[in-house]
């Protein structure tokens, strides 16, 4: 679905801070994709491989690391994690409470890349 | 072998889109037009809801319709003939619409002629859920023929959403759709959301969410 215009924006800005740096070639790329994104790893990269073919980032491999699901308590605005499957029962590991905010997990982020 | 470097890019891969929406958002402000981003699976009744809804607010305020379709004009071609400004957008295959998308609809019309401006989302419970359109507020459908279990399928949509409206009531004693454990995952989910039960077809319930709309919408042109 919409991965494919994700995998344009990642080579996009691959490839706009490549000339700055001099680069010959990108290795790997590292994003930080947060837990509650629909995209699957593989499918990112199948598009990728596609998309980038004869351009600098040919061949570059895509490292996801997913980052857990966040929350903040609204009440004692305690911060804790919790796992996708648990999204259907969240209460607040300290109070219990149930009105808490999403404060990570939605992340779609490229923090760097490997190149020579 | 040529050594590898390490370059820091630290860049949102969403940043152009998010960028965009806080522009157009800007732009709503000034121009005192409230957008609301309207999604749902295909055939959930964006359409029926936005003609019934948009019927009992009247003129009370100035309204148009963005409409958004992978590739057709029928719902344009509807809505327009009840002598509602409408704007089709043809995604041309992509699944949801982003900020710039929708910044083309609003191109087509005069901001300043609108006080309430619905986009009617690609029909999709996922793509639209990730892109942030600009919109003040975010609404969704589900429908009862759908079932009670699509916020344990589709999370994230039911946690961007402001306001739920559960359509096709009147179906409810034809199905076991169970809206009380519907509800309860909902909230699980976005203790904050709104829900409103209504049935675009027969009008059940329509009046109380366009009250709702309304108030929002004044409240927001008189900021």
């Amino acid at each position: 679905m919409h991965e494919l215009q994700v995998t344009e924006s990642i080579l996009n800005i691959a490839l706009k801070h490549a000339p700055a740096d001099k680069v010959k070639k990108i290795v790997a790329i590292h994003l930080n994709i947060g837990e509650l994104s629909d995209l699957e790893n593989e499918w990112i990269q199948q598009y990728f491989d596609y998309l980038s073919k004869d351009t600098l980032a040919e061949g570059a491999k895509l490292v996801i690391k997913r980052i857990p699901i966040r929350l903040k308590c609204d009440s004692c605005q305690n911060e804790f994690e919790i796992k996708r499957n648990e999204i259907h029962s969240i209460e607040c590991s300290q109070c219990g409470n149930k009105k808490c905010s999403l404060i990570a997990g939605r992340d779609y982020f490229i923090k760097n890349m490997e190149v020579i | 072998m040529e050594k590898i470097r390490l370059i820091e890019i630290k860049e949102e891969i969403h940043s152009d889109n998010t960028v965009k929406a806080k522009q157009l958002r800007d732009s709503l402000l000034k121009n005192k037009t409230f957008l609301l981003n309207l999604m749902s699976s295909p055939g959930a009744g964006k359409t029926t809801t936005i003609l019934k809804t948009l019927e009992i607010i009247g003129d009370k305020i100035r309204t148009g319709v963005i409409e958004a379709d992978i590739d057709s004009m029928v719902d344009a071609e509807k809505i327009a003939a009840k002598g509602i400004h409408a704007v089709q957008l043809r995604t041309g295959g992509f699944c949801h619409l982003d900020a710039s998308m929708v910044e083309k609809g609003l191109e087509a019309m005069n901001l300043k002629d609108f006080d309430l401006v619905i986009i009617e989302n690609v029909g999709n419970l996922v793509c639209p859920a990730e892109f942030d359109t600009g919109a003040i507020k975010n609404a969704m459908i589900l429908s009862v023929p759908e079932g009670d279990d699509k916020p344990l399928k589709y999370p994230l949509m039911f946690t961007v959403c402001d306001v739920l409206l559960v359509n096709k009531i009147d179906h409810l004693s034809l199905s076991d759709f169970d809206i009380d454990a519907m509800k309860e995952r909902v909230l699980n989910l976005n203790p904050k959301i709104k829900i409103f039960e209504i049935s675009s077809k027969t009008g059940e319930g329509v009046k109380a969410w366009a009250d709702w709309l309304t108030k929002e919408v004044k409240q927001f042109i008189s900021l």
